[in-house]
């Protein structure tokens, strides 16, 4: 049992950050919040996959002499893809909650949705 | 050339992107933009024609062997719903030059065109690929396209909206790409051929069916299925006209191509059976076409009536897929065509009416219909297709459907879909009631027709209803091919 639970380790860092991620995005009004959220739940999913990427004794996939097992880069390039994919998502949230500032003057999620029903 | 059209379709727009986006005026960006999506829908056309004759394309990129390179791999199935993209492109955008100039800032509008062309490629690449991790990424392009796109509506609410979408939509885009992981884990490979030929021995696996259920539920999210559908009677009230047309005429049909695609190929025929998923997209679809046709009927704002319409017509689709036979699948299919058809047609009427007053809340189009009969006359014959008036595409829609239901017993699916049509004379009447029957607000002004520019795109798409509600060879004929290939889900 020990062994199930330590052994996995970094599978139960995935499933934390990925329900606190959530979690934040679910439960929090603010937008700033929100978006950080998101971020801690997407980085889950990175770590979920370089977790796949492992092998066992494998070295960093660079080829170089007396080295036999490589961990599977495959996984880390889809990563990558995904992290600029992730920072693209972040860069235009930010710059929305940036123009909701300016014309709502709140990024609070009940403030803004108050200011669009007393009109 | 002829080798190449299947990764033309998405260069050609990518690289124009950045192109339209340093031009100095709006209306070179226009011009440009018009070309490119002109260029797109002839070489969707040519290759639909060359998968119908000489059967599936494969295409590798960079010359790399699948399943380790990338593959487009283009069937009938793709071929169509990549044409359905093209062409609504190709008409939006002859209509987007006066709507766009309306409603967006000079200085912005080569950069509104710019967005438009990537949320064009990220919606063909989607079609075109073979590969599931690269259905994420071109997922995501034409997402983060259009956050872009719906914040530059008028309104601020046009912000929330699309910062809502956007926070939707990522968590949909990350579930898929959980799915995606955890089958990448059992199997080793991305290609969907591949993955076709390599899950059936994993199937049993706890880690696949989860696997599968993220998969399903992010693009659920995508697809707008009720009732994960919350992101978008916002974001199309408030984004900007243009980009409702085409949103709603293309963004969701590609989500549903996606989900077919997983059920019909990636996973083997049969698998959704096994669990909990298709009787899910039923109570779903089901609960979608009722539940959101009744909010449509108590819209105030034009635009938002029609997207929860939207809803409920993604509803239909989901019965369709539910019925895992083959004519549910048809069902599906050709109902994804005609409705692109029918909310086209009627989101540009009702853009063009915005162009006239600015407006399309309930209160301010009273009477509109008699100043502006052309409009009107689309808004009546897009309505009639939607409620599924024999003689237009939505009739054959509903009529597949029910056919499929039929076959299944289904009786309450059976109810529910004429019922959902009932629903519809109500919304479109309370509609057609407003513009036509109550008598003109005095605004000062006269109102007068709205221009040839936006009327001939709108007329195209109402023609377009009436003929594919007669001659539906085009339409079904290929649906019924595509549904062969994706099978009938169940054996």
């Amino acid at each position: 049992m020990t062994d199930f639970i330590v052994g996995h380790y970094n599978y139960w860092i995935v499933i934390i950050l990925m329900m606190v991620g959530l979690y934040t995005v679910i439960s929090r009004g603010n937008l700033i919040k929100k978006v950080i959220g998101l971020n801690i739940f997407q980085v889950s999913v990175f770590f979920l996959y370089i977790s796949l990427g492992t092998v066992k004794e494998g070295a960093a996939p660079i080829i170089a002499e007396g080295i036999e097992v490589y961990s599977n880069p495959l996984p880390h390039v889809l990563i990558l893809t995904a992290i600029v994919v992730g920072v693209a998502t972040t860069a235009l949230a930010l710059a929305l909650v940036v123009r909701i500032k300016e014309s709502y003057g709140t990024i609070e999620e009940d403030e803004i949705h108050n200011l669009d029903h007393s009109l | 050339m002829e080798d190449h059209i299947s990764l033309l379709l998405v260069v050609v727009p990518l690289i124009a992107a950045p192109v339209v986006a340093v031009l100095p005026r709006g209306r070179s960006a226009w011009a440009v933009a018009f070309i490119v999506a002109a260029a797109c829908a002839v070489l969707a056309g040519m290759q639909l024609w060359a998968v119908l004759t000489e059967g599936a394309i494969s295409y590798e990129l960079g010359g790399w062997a699948p399943p380790w390179g990338i593959e487009y791999r283009i069937d009938a199935v793709n071929a169509f719903v990549a044409l359905i993209v093209a062409a609504i492109a190709a008409i939006t955008l002859p209509y987007a030059l006066l709507s766009v100039e309306r409603e967006i800032p000079e200085e912005k509008i080569p950069l509104f065109y710019s967005a438009m062309l990537l949320c064009l490629t990220g919606l063909l690449g989607i079609t075109q690929t073979g590969d599931i991790f690269n259905v994420f990424v071109f997922l995501e392009i034409s997402s983060l396209a259009s956050y872009a796109l719906i914040s530059l509506g008028r309104d601020r609410q046009a912000f929330t909206a699309a910062y809502q979408y956007l926070i939707m939509g990522t968590i949909g885009a990350t579930f898929y790409l959980i799915g995606v992981g955890l089958i990448y884990s059992q199997t080793g490979s991305l290609n969907m051929q591949d993955l076709a030929t390599l899950l059936p021995g994993v199937l049993h696996l706890k880690t696949v069916e989860t696997g599968f259920a993220f998969i399903m539920i992010g693009i659920a999210l995508k697809l707008a299925l009720f009732p994960l559908h919350l992101w978008l009677p916002n974001a199309y009230t408030y984004a900007p006209s243009v980009v409702t047309v085409f949103l709603a005429a293309t963004a969701t049909k590609v989500a549903v191509y996606v989900m077919l695609r997983i059920l019909g190929t990636v996973f083997p025929q049969g698998f959704a059976l096994t669990t909990p998923a298709d009787e899910l997209f039923i109570v779903a679809g089901i609960a979608g076409i009722v539940i959101a046709s009744v909010y449509a009927i108590y819209q105030q704002n034009v635009k938002r009536l029609l997207a929860y319409s939207s809803v409920a017509q993604v509803g239909y689709m989901a019965l369709g897929i539910g019925f895992a036979s083959a004519a549910g699948v048809t069902a599906a299919l050709v109902h994804l065509f005609n409705h692109a058809l029918m909310k086209g047609a009627l989101f540009m009427a009702v853009g063009a009416i915005i162009y006239r007053i600015g407006a399309c809340r309930m209160d301010q189009i009273h009477g509109l219909g008699r100043a502006m009969p052309w409009t009107f006359g689309a808004i009546v014959i897009g309505g009639l297709s939607l409620v599924g008036v024999p003689g237009t595409a939505g009739f054959i829609s509903k009529w597949y459907l029910v056919v499929a239901a039929l076959e299944q017993e289904a009786w309450i699916s059976v109810a529910v879909i004429l019922m959902g049509s009932l629903l519809a004379v109500v919304y479109v009447g309370k509609l057609i009631e407003a513009l036509y029957f109550k008598p003109v607000t005095d605004t000062g002004t006269a109102v007068s027709e709205a221009p040839l520019l936006l009327l001939v795109p709108t007329w195209g798409l109402v023609f377009a209803n009436v003929y594919f509600g007669l001659n539906t060879d085009l339409t079904v004929g290929v649906a019924e091919k595509a549904a062969a290939i994706l099978g009938g889900m169940k054996p």
